[in-house]
């Protein structure tokens, strides 16, 4: 039932009642899918789009490039679970092209990063180089603009 | 020099025309912030891109002159073969359909070309509200019939021939309807159609919300037999492709009808816009997915809407098109506009009372639903404590 994925994925905060009103299924059914999405790993978790732009936080975050050599038999994979153990890294990505991870990662500063870079990410093993870009200002994140809340501007016709 | 006195020179037949039933509750909306509005009559979906970048090319490679005064041909081949495919009605692309500026100016066009001045104009009500105004300046007489809650604001037979005079020229049938979200199915429009084949009356069939219907597909008056040759249809892009303000509508109609209409259209208007017309032909091409998905989306948030309104203690029939929902308000023992404002005013959530849509729309409001969920949701919450205020 891709649909209630495609909902629950634009908004985790819709009860199962309501999920169960708007596809026209039971409470009870919504509730037993939602839990078997949930225990197979469909469902990994919920989060919150936060604009930290607009809170005090300071906070900093950068896409890392990085080229490795692949290890015989795993390929890229015990390396990429090395580097998502960091704390620092919110995302990584087995990519074609031109580089084979790609990170996204969150610090403090921008020192805070280049540290990470320096200290924790260029000094493994099979890490061959990375490039850091840092991220200046965000547009949009899975789907959610950022910035300003929208104004409705539609006319109300009737 | 005398003074030039307006009152003189404008006609009092446009003077007092209203500019709209319930100004003032729009007044009132104008003034505020922080409203929850449940109000529009138009999409919240944005152009599908593919269209949007159809009209950007469109003007990219210049073309930006006048086209033919029915529309440009291509077009009208694919609203002929959308008609066709859609709804299983055939008309000549090169006689018998009109590309106008949105629906309103095919219902102008249709009403001017084929009202003269005591003809009468059956007008079902609650109706979107053009049809009276436009009627009344081609010197017509609108007929006002009220439809009922508990026929599911369908028009009936009874109520078409208790209308019926010599005179009738004109029943407007707009289904799926605004405000009230019904539909007409085969069986209901086959009793209107028995009654009006023995008689020399035209349907204005304005049929805007075509693609919008939940469980049922949409069924053209014109389809049924004998029909096609009586009925003038009107439509447009706004509400299926999210077109809006691209100001592009249509009239399919007899070629001996289209024809004199294709006069008026072309001194009033010479054509429609170039630019919403090369894109509206992406639309009838390439998008019958994206408008599937935002049928989607709309149908679930009807069931919200609807169910939401139900355990708040509203009731309103199940709408079946549109995305209207149109509650029964009678109950809480205010005017539709008293209610509509208090709710405004004490609980910053609005929507538009039923009689702006005709007196028939006392005691009722009309909400729409073309709002995120999230939207309609702080919207129920809000009348959730303003209906429990009135308890």
């Amino acid at each position: 039932m891709d649909t209630l994925l495609k909902i629950l994925e634009d908004n985790a905060t819709l009860t199962p009642a309501q999920l169960a009103v708007m596809l026209d299924k039971e409470e009870g059914d919504i509730k037993n899918l939602i839990e078997k999405y949930e225990t197979d790993g469909v469902i990994l978790g919920y989060k919150t789009m936060i604009d930290w732009d607009k809170t005090d936080r300071e906070y900093v975050s950068a896409m890392i490039e990085v080229k490795m050599t692949p290890q015989r038999d795993r390929g890229f994979d015990r390396i990429a679970e090395k580097i998502y153990q960091y704390p620092e890294v919110q995302s990584v990505y087995l990519m074609s092209g031109g580089y084979d991870l790609c990170l996204i990662i969150e610090g403090r500063t921008m020192k805070e990063v280049a540290y990470f870079v320096a200290q924790k990410l260029a000094p493994i093993e099979s890490v061959l180089s990375t490039a850091t870009h840092f991220v200046l200002r965000k547009y949009k994140d899975k789907g959610v603009v950022y910035g300003a809340p929208e104004v409705d501007e539609r006319g109300y016709f009737i | 020099m005398a003074h030039i006195d307006y009152d003189r020179i404008l006609p009092r037949s446009i003077v007092e025309m209203p500019s709209s039933g319930i100004r003032k509750f729009f007044d009132i909306l104008d003034s505020m912030t922080d409203v929850t509005a449940l109000t529009v009559g138009q999409p919240d979906f944005l152009t599908p891109w593919k269209i949007r970048e159809a009209g950007i090319e469109s003007l990219e490679m210049g073309k930006t002159y006048y086209t033919s005064n029915a529309g440009t041909l291509k077009l009208r081949q694919e609203i002929s073969r959308y008609m066709n495919r859609r709804f299983d009605l055939t008309y000549d692309p090169k006689n018998e359909v009109v590309v106008t500026v949105g629906g309103s100016e095919a219902i102008d066009v249709a009403m001017r070309t084929l009202l003269s001045p005591g003809d009468e104009v059956i007008i079902p009500t609650p109706c979107f509200v053009c049809y009276e105004p436009l009627c009344k300046m081609t010197g017509a007489i609108p007929v006002i019939v009220e439809t009922r809650n508990e026929d599911k604001f369908k028009l009936t037979p009874e109520l078409l021939e208790s209308a019926i005079t010599e005179k009738t020229k004109m029943l407007v049938l707009a289904y799926p309807n605004n405000p009230t979200g019904a539909i007409m199915d085969a069986e209901d429009l086959e009793k209107i159609a028995k009654i009006l084949r023995e008689k020399q009356i035209i349907v204005l069939s304005d049929e805007i919300y075509a693609e919008l219907t939940y469980g049922h597909r949409h069924v053209s008056i014109a389809s049924l037999p004998e029909m096609w040759e009586r009925t003038v249809v009107v439509s447009g892009f706004s509400k299926a492709y999210a077109m809006t303000g691209w100001r592009l509508g249509y009239i399919c109609a007899p070629a001996p009808l289209a024809k004199q209409m294709l006069k008026l259209h072309q001194y009033a208007i010479m054509c429609a816009p170039t630019t919403a017309q090369l894109a509206a032909i992406t639309a009838l091409r390439d998008c019958d997915d994206d408008v599937a998905m935002m049928t989607a989306e709309y149908d679930r948030r009807r069931r919200l809407i609807y169910n939401g309104l139900r355990d708040i203690g509203v009731e309103s029939f199940e709408p079946e098109g549109a995305f209207y929902i149109y509650p029964n308000i009678g109950k809480f023992g205010l005017s539709s506009e008293e209610f509509c404002e208090k709710l405004l005013y004490e609980h910053r959530c609005a929507i538009v009372p039923g009689v702006a849509f005709g007196a028939a729309g006392e005691g009722f409001a009309r909400i729409s639903y073309a709002y995120s969920v999230k939207h309609i949701n702080q919207a129920l919450e809000r009348m959730e404590a303003f209906i429990k205020s009135l308890k």
